[in-house]
């Protein structure tokens, strides 16, 4: 028999978890998934739980509550680093998404077309799991096993995106590249965060999604980058390197051939617009 | 879960499960079915509610989450929804109306943080809504415009035709108007279908008794079926089962419908007792053509449903003449529909009379259908059509009114029956995939000698409108051109593959691609201009078509001149910018059924009281046809538009207006309702022994004429009443003068044909491959304008449909069954679009009119191809133009 639990406190909650709970955040993966008029199974919906929603600074870092919707997003002030961020949250879907969805639902539902990853990545983000037992800390690369796949465990609830203090230096620039305008999955996306000294690339974190089972960084490019000059970085993004990194998939959107032109195309973009900021 | 929220600014309180739908709390419990469901899965927005004041899907919210809570729906009455439901009648920016709840309460959001939007702003704020009759324009003008405008008055007598009136039936539209899943007897069962997940398979049902027990449902198959399991919408053709006996021919195909008690929870389907037996598919029309490939249908060997053949003159030895030859191959994929309303209607029984109420685009042609599948005399099945969602030529053909008319008429109780989106993509048809080959030449001086073209159309599983389709692609293949010799050949191709049927241009939207291709390669190699290359060969009044028909209104030549100024302008500026291209392609298309009778009737009457009733039989699926017969019997009449009171449709009350299709309803129906007023005039006339110049007009039950110094009137209080009640009344048919086609589709296929060019301008990101539209300017010969709000709405809302056709829309059976694998234009694909309304008034007409629903979708996806290939080389033979199918296409090009 399907429940609808709707806890107050984080031990209801905790107390209440078992190996089939359904968690329910913005509902907009959940609900497409159904053709039903109500969810099958045991459902908890977490957003009357206190200190998942909302952004603050922390001696950690800034810590974004995983119930944190995508228009809470968009409208925060927050530093450049998460400019990347911001401008994925006004491209998940319309503005009625944006509304409802979550970053940590984002997160959780684990697609490799996931808008919200590749900045995440970019800033080093770290998740926070919360079971009764305790409390445990992933990156997110970490966290992130494979399509629909994450390392969270069946008792535990994802509390918390935090993005450490060292990782929120610099500029950072999303692309998406999408078949339409609005309301479209990924055919591929970048994000890009960059920090400089004198005209000088000091750092890169450089983030693709839809180009393989999950969003990654690239590893090798981003070490290229530094000590680079900001006017010149972009034209130094090596194609094949970019390639060696990424495991795309045909598919009825693009061919992996392309993915992997664009992915690479989309960074030099990303990273040119990062350096303008920066200049 | 007892749920408590402020609705509509009034407290409310419901019992619910709590993660129930809000959209079905909303429209089940609340009785508010303004809310509309288009997908259930948040792709499309029509279904968007206010939740503290914050627009979300109610499809993907818990009914839950209102507790507390205020929610606002389209019901509500604010100064700010007041507005905008004026400005969306007033601009014509609600077309069929279903997404425009979603699109009033979306930008009821905006104007709450911005009460001034920019168009660029409004975009991105609607841009979570689809719809798929308007193309935006119209929307975005009205969420930019929401001050309150001066009452403009309804056009007085004789002054109809020509005036911008917004839509007759346009507060409805804004108000949220009731479609097929809107109406239903109460009490009644809710019916489910089960569907093929196997493109092709035997099946053996297993003992549905035994499970329709414990399940507390009834279960219904083709053994149940009174008449003859079998329709079709052209019934020599007429092929498909209602519901599968023993044998699935297409992934989606219904074999069973189970119904459940209305507000009782619905049985799982998922171990409903049936086994598969899954046979191979035959899913191209390669390898249904294959020597040793199964018949799909015993009668049609070779699984070719038909073909079509146009001959003129001797091509081949024309072509070995040519000084210049170009080619081209050229292959479409499925094109769905996607009107954002899924197929929904309602049953009951009224005395003995079935009774169905549907979204359809065709009421006749339903019951007939209908009526042979449940064994019922025309007299016992009422159709009466609901609002329509969209249509586009997929409501041509009965969908669920087989089944819901089984279940009412087997169990005697009313039954209501609401397509999933991904049953209605899976089941209802699709453009036809085409591959298309030939070539076309010309003489030195760039005039066109002949045309050869061969087109293989892949038509899925049953016949539905694949006969239309192949014998009007090689009437049309030529384009608006002269072209004296000509070879156009059409083969339609079972498969197992959805359905192909009827979709706005019946194949000539994909012939087109393929002919105006060629003609920018053949431009080049004469080195003319692209533009002067098509009007030198623009076909002329008293120039035969490649059926050999003369011509006597084309528009084609008045057209492309009307885009010659933006032409020249366009192309300096792309020769400034790299990336841009400009793009034209034309159209012709001929109006009404090809070389068969479609008659329209059109009935008005007056009641002793001074009622003018028009009863209209055409559906109005959003584009218009309400308002635009009314101008015309108004103006035929000689009283005014204001006057006039709607009548169905409705198969009791309203004599046949046709299908709604071909783009026939303005000039078919359209001349009858010309018929039926000016006969109805003559009566008044004659019995008040004035002249055709006298003007009428009526108050309360007196009809006055007038001319110069002479009055008379006429009492309708006096006349005696005919057995409709009429005091007065006229009834009129119209039926085009056409001839069939002969043997080497020589003939008069058509008597009238409406003619257009579009031009595009674009940036394609080279190094990406992807376009960016900016402008489209459209010049549409349309005869003689009968209404431009809606002339242009629909020139917007084909050009809509034309962009996905070209950059985006690729059905894939059972990848793509949801609007998020299956992409169609948002508010942020649509460029700038200039209509220019082009009249060369047509002799058959009404005051001269021309149909012009098709013909606006049919030169937009060529001219986007044209305006890719010149701004990079790149000609994409392959549809749809997908970032990485242009980038492809480019390195070809630019090796």
């Amino acid at each position: 028999m399907a429940s609808y639990l709707h806890p107050e406190t984080m031990t209801d909650a905790l107390g209440a978890i078992g190996a089939g709970t359904r968690i329910l955040a913005g509902g907009t993966d959940l609900y497409p998934a159904t053709q039903n008029a109500t969810l099958a199974g045991d459902v908890m919906d977490l957003m009357a739980l206190p200190n998942l929603r909302g952004i603050m600074q922390t001696d950690q870092g800034l810590r974004i509550g995983a119930c944190t919707t995508w228009t809470e997003i968009a409208r925060a002030a927050l530093p450049p680093a998460l400019t990347a961020l911001q401008q994925a949250a006004l491209q998940v879907g319309g503005v009625q998404i944006q509304n409802a969805g979550t970053i940590g639902g984002n997160l959780c539902n684990a697609s490799p077309a996931a808008d919200g990853v590749p900045p995440l990545l970019a800033v080093d983000a770290v998740v926070e799991l919360v079971s009764a037992t305790g409390v445990r800390v992933l990156s997110l690369q970490d966290f992130l096993l494979g399509p629909r796949k994450t390392a969270r465990l069946p008792d535990e609830i994802m509390t918390a995106i935090v993005i450490p203090n060292t990782a929120l230096e610099g500029h950072s620039t999303f692309i998406k590249l999408g078949a339409r305008a609005y309301l479209v999955i990924s055919i591929a996306m970048v994000a890009a965060r960059i920090t400089a000294r004198d005209g000088k690339i000091t750092g890169a974190a450089l983030a693709v999604g839809a180009c393989s089972a999950t969003a990654l960084r690239i590893r090798r490019v981003e070490g290229a980058l530094v000590g680079q000059s900001l006017e010149n970085a972009a034209a130094t993004i090596n194609a094949a390197d970019v390639a060696a990194a990424l495991s795309p998939m045909d598919d009825l959107r693009a061919t992996a051939a392309y993915r992997t032109h664009a992915a690479a195309e989309l960074l030099r973009r990303a990273v040119t617009e990062t350096c303008k900021a920066l200049a | 879960m007892k749920i408590t929220l402020t609705l509509n600014g009034q407290p409310a309180s419901f019992d619910a499960p709590p993660s129930l739908r809000l959209s079905d709390l909303l429209r089940e419990k609340a009785g508010l079915v303004g809310t509309k469901v288009g997908c259930d899965a948040g792709d499309c927005g029509a279904c968007t509610v206010l939740v503290d004041g914050a627009a979300v899907c109610a499809c993907l919210t818990p009914a839950a989450r209102a507790q507390g809570r205020r929610v606002d729906t389209i019901e509500a009455q604010t100064d700010t929804l007041a507005r905008l439901r004026d400005a969306f009648h007033r601009h014509g920016a609600a077309q069929c109306g279903i997404c425009t709840p979603g699109m009033l309460m979306t930008a009821s959001a905006l104007l709450a943080e911005n009460p001034a939007p920019t168009p660029d702003q409004a975009k991105a704020a609607l841009g979570g809504v689809l719809c798929r009759c308007t193309g935006y324009t119209k929307i975005i003008a009205a969420v930019c415009d929401t001050n309150p405008a001066p009452i403009t008055l309804m056009p007085s007598a004789g002054k109809a035709v020509g005036a911008a009136t917004p839509r007759l039936d346009g507060a409805a539209k804004v108000a949220g108007d009731i479609f097929g899943a809107d109406l239903w007897q109460k009490g009644g069962l809710i019916v489910r279908a089960i569907r093929s997940p196997h493109p092709s398979a035997r099946f053996i049902l297993g003992d549905t008794a035994a499970w329709a027990g414990p399940n507390s449902a009834q279960v219904f198959t083709a053994a149940d079926i009174p008449g003859i399991n079998r329709f079709g919408a052209i019934p020599p053709f007429a092929d498909q089962p209602a519901l599968a006996a023993s044998h699935v021919r297409l992934r989606g195909e219904a074999v069973a419908l189970v119904a459940h008690e209305d507000g009782s929870p619905a049985p799982d389907l998922s171990d409903f007792p049936i086994t598969w037996q899954v046979l191979p598919p035959l899913l191209s029309p390669t390898d249904a053509s294959a020597e040793n490939a199964p018949q799909i249908h015993d009668t049609r060997p070779n699984n070719t449903l038909i073909k079509g053949v146009v001959r003129r003159g001797d091509a081949a030895a024309a072509l070995a003449n040519s000084a210049h030859i170009a080619s081209a191959t050229i292959d479409t994929a499925f094109v769905e529909h996607a009107y954002i309303e899924p197929e929904a209607g309602a049953a009951w029984m009224d005395g003995d009379v079935l009774v169905i109420r549907a979204c359809t685009q065709a009421p006749v042609m339903d019951r007939d259908e209908t009526a042979g599948v449940l064994g019922l005399p025309h007299d016992r099945l009422r159709i009466i059509p609901s609002a329509v969602g969209g249509g586009f030529g997929s409501k041509l053909d009965v969908s669920l009114q087989p089944l819901i008319g089984l279940v009412t008429l087997k169990t005697g109780r009313p039954c209501r029956m609401t397509f999933t989106r991904a049953e209605s993509m899976a089941s209802t048809t699709k453009r036809h995939p085409a591959q298309m080959t030939g070539r076309i030449g010309c003489d030195a001086d760039g005039r066109i000698t002949a045309l050869q073209f061969d087109g293989v159309f892949d038509t899925g599983a049953y016949a539905s409108w694949g006969p239309t389709v192949a014998n009007r692609v090689p009437v049309h293949a030529s384009g608006p051109y002269f072209t004296p010799n000509y070879s156009a050949t059409a083969h339609a191709v079972h498969t197992n593959n959805p359905i192909a049927g009827a979709f706005r241009g019946f194949g000539v939207p994909q012939a087109a691609i393929w002919q105006e291709t060629i003609y920018d390669k053949l431009a080049d190699q004469v080195g003319m201009d692209r533009l002067e290359f098509r009007l030198l060969n623009a076909i002329r009044n008293g120039k035969t078509t490649v059926t050999g028909q003369e011509l006597q209104a084309a528009g084609i030549s008045e057209c492309l001149t009307a885009l010659r100024p933006h032409w020249q302008r366009a192309l300096l500026a792309a020769q400034q910018t790299p990336g841009r291209g400009v793009g034209i392609a034309s159209c012709w298309y001929g109006c009404g059924n090809t070389g068969l009778p479609n008659p329209s009737t059109i009935r008005l009457g007056i009641t002793p009281q001074g009622a003018l009733m028009l009863h209209q039989g055409a559906t109005d699926i959003g584009q218009g046809s309400n308002t635009v017969i009314t101008q015309i019997a108004a103006d035929a009449l000689g009283l005014p538009l204001a006057q006039f009171q709607l009548i169905g449709p409705d198969t009791f009350l309203t004599p046949d207006g046709g299908k709604t299709s071909a783009s026939r309803q303005t000039y078919v129906t359209g001349r009858a309702a010309h018929a039926a007023g000016a006969a109805l005039r003559a009566n008044i006339l004659r019995r008040l022994n004035m002249g055709d110049g006298a003007t009428l007009s009526m108050h309360d039950s007196t009809i006055t004429a007038t001319e110069g110094t002479q009055t008379a009137t006429l009492a309708l209080i006096a006349l005696p009443p005919n057995t409709q009640g009429y005091a007065l009344m006229a009834e009129e048919t119209y039926d085009p003068p056409t001839t069939g086609l002969d043997t080497n589709g020589q003939g008069t296929p058509y008597a009238v044909y409406g003619f257009g060019a579009q031009m595009v301008e674009l940036d394609v990101d080279t190094k990406l491959g992807t376009v960016k539209l900016l402008k489209i300017t459209a010049a549409h010969d349309v005869g003689r304008t009968i209404n431009p709000l809606l002339a242009t709405g629909q020139i917007e809302g084909g050009i809509a449909q034309g962009i996905g056709l070209a950059l985006m829309e690729e059905y894939l059976p059972g990848r793509t069954e949801n609007l998020h694998d299956y992409l169609i234009p948002t508010t942020g694909d649509m460029p700038d679009i200039e209509s220019l309304l082009i009249e060369v008034p047509d002799p058959h007409g009404p005051f001269g009119a021309k149909g012009l629903g098709e013909h606006v979708l049919i030169p937009t996806a060529p001219a986007i191809l044209n305006a890719i290939r010149h701004a990079t080389g790149a000609e994409v033979t392959r549809l749809p133009a997908l970032p990485h199918r242009v980038l492809a296409a480019m390195q070809k090009a630019n090796p």
